[in-house]
C-alpha cells in the first residue's frame, strides 16, 4: 500500500496571550471536527509536530489532499478561552527539512 | 505580477493607532493593495491621510464607498453623486429591486448580499444574467463566514455554494475580501482561498478572486477616473502644445 503523502504547515499565532501547545492543538481539532465531522477529521489526519513558544510558531502535519480543508478550519478560529486569536499560515511544505529551510529563510 | 488584494478592509478611521495597526498587519499578510470604505460625505483630506499611512506600509490604497440604498431610485441618486469620487462602488443589496438595478448599472463594481437569511439573498439566475451583461462582480465577504457559528454558518455556506455555482455558470466574476473590522478578523490570501473550499469554489477561481479580478476592477476604474479618459475606447494621448510633437 502506498504511503499517504503529508503536508507540514507552519502557523504563526497572533494573540495578546500565549497558549500552551495542548490548548492550541485542541482548538484546531475542535474546529476541524466542527466543520468536517468525524469522517472529515479522520481524513485530515492532523497531528502536532512542534511548538516554538518564544516565536509562537506551531508546526502541524496533515494529509496533502486535505490541506485546504485544514487551513480553512484553522482560519475560522477566532478565539481560544475567550481571548482573540488568529493563526497565520507562514509556510507549507512536503517535508520537515524543507519547512525548516523556509522558516529560516523567512527569518533572514 | 500577480499579488493579492483585499478590497474590503473596514478601518476604524477615527482611531489612528488601530488604523495603522490594521494596515501594518495587511502588509505583513502579504497584501500590496487594500480597499478601504469611506463615508459618503468624507473629505478628501481623510483619504489622503490614510493614503500616507498606506504608503508607509508599502500598500496601495483603493478608495471605496459602500452604498446601502433603500430603493432603486435611491441607488441611482447615490451613484450619480458618488461614482466619480471613489475608485470602487459596492452596493449592499437588501431588496430585490435594489439588487436588480445594481446588477444592470454599469457604475456598480461590486454586489454584496449582507444577509444570512436565504430569502434575503437575491443572487439568483436572473440577477446573475443581468450582472454578466454589466460590469458588476459578486463580492463574498469572509468576515460573515468567520463571525457566524453553528446553523447560521451552515445556512450561509449553503447560500454561498449556490451563488458561486450560479456566478460560475453565467460568467459573473467573484471577488473574495475579508471585510475585517479589526486585526483579529484579518486573514491572509492563503487562508481566504482555503476558506472558499467550504463552498466548493475551484482553487484557481479562488486565487483569481483575490488577485486578478480585483486588480482588473481597480485598473479599469482608475483608467475611467483619469482626466485623459473620454469614453470607452477613447483616451487623450497628448494635449495642447504636445500635439505638434
Amino acid at each position: 500500500m502506498r504511503q499517504m503523502r503529508k503536508r507540514y504547515v507552519a502557523l504563526k499565532i497572533d494573540s495578546t496571550q500565549t497558549f500552551d501547545e495542548k490548548r492550541l492543538t485542541n482548538a484546531i481539532w475542535d474546529k476541524v471536527y466542527q466543520l468536517f465531522g468525524e469522517i472529515g477529521a479522520s481524513q485530515i489526519a492532523l497531528s502536532k509536530i512542534n511548538y516554538d513558544k518564544e516565536r509562537e510558531i506551531l508546526v502541524i502535519r496533515c494529509s496533502h489532499k486535505k490541506l485546504d480543508e485544514t487551513i480553512a478550519a484553522i482560519a475560522t478560529i477566532m478565539e481560544i478561552d475567550e481571548v482573540h486569536v488568529a493563526f497565520q499560515v507562514i509556510a507549507v511544505s512536503g517535508t520537515l527539512k524543507a519547512l525548516r529551510k523556509k522558516l529560516s529563510n523567512r527569518q533572514t | 505580477m500577480k499579488y493579492p488584494i483585499d478590497l474590503h478592509l473596514n478601518l476604524p478611521l477615527n482611531r489612528k493607532e488601530e488604523t495603522r495597526e490594521m494596515l501594518r498587519r495587511a502588509s505583513e499578510l502579504g497584501y500590496r493593495s487594500v480597499g478601504v470604505p469611506f463615508p459618503k460625505r468624507s473629505r478628501q483630506n481623510l483619504a489622503n491621510d490614510i493614503r500616507k499611512v498606506c504608503i508607509d506600509q508599502g500598500l496601495d490604497l483603493v478608495t471605496r464607498v459602500d452604498l446601502w440604498p433603500k430603493s432603486a431610485k435611491g441607488l441611482i441618486r447615490d451613484l450619480r453623486q458618488l461614482r466619480r469620487r471613489f475608485e470602487l462602488v459596492s452596493v449592499y443589496c437588501r431588496s430585490k429591486s435594489v439588487a436588480r438595478q445594481a446588477a444592470k448599472d454599469h457604475r456598480v463594481d461590486l454586489l454584496v448580499f449582507p444577509s444570512i437569511n436565504p430569502r434575503q439573498r437575491f443572487f439568483d439566475l436572473a440577477e446573475a444574467r443581468l450582472a454578466s451583461q454589466g460590469l458588476a462582480a459578486l463580492e463574498v465577504e469572509m468576515a460573515l463566514l468567520l463571525c457566524h457559528t453553528a446553523f447560521s454558518r451552515v445556512h450561509l455556506i449553503s447560500c454561498l455554494r449556490k451563488e458561486v455555482a450560479i456566478a460560475r455558470k453565467l460568467g459573473v466574476p467573484v471577488v473574495i475580501s475579508s471585510d475585517a473590522q479589526d486585526v483579529h478578523e484579518m486573514r491572509g490570501a492563503i487562508e481566504l482561498v482555503s476558506l472558499t473550499t467550504l463552498f466548493d469554489m475551484e482553487k484557481h477561481s479562488a486565487w483569481r478572486a483575490v488577485t486578478d479580478i480585483p486588480m482588473n476592477i481597480v485598473e479599469r476604474n482608475r483608467r475611467k477616473l483619469s482626466p485623459n479618459y473620454v469614453a470607452k475606447g477613447i483616451h487623450i494621448i497628448r494635449r495642447g502644445e504636445e500635439c505638434g510633437k
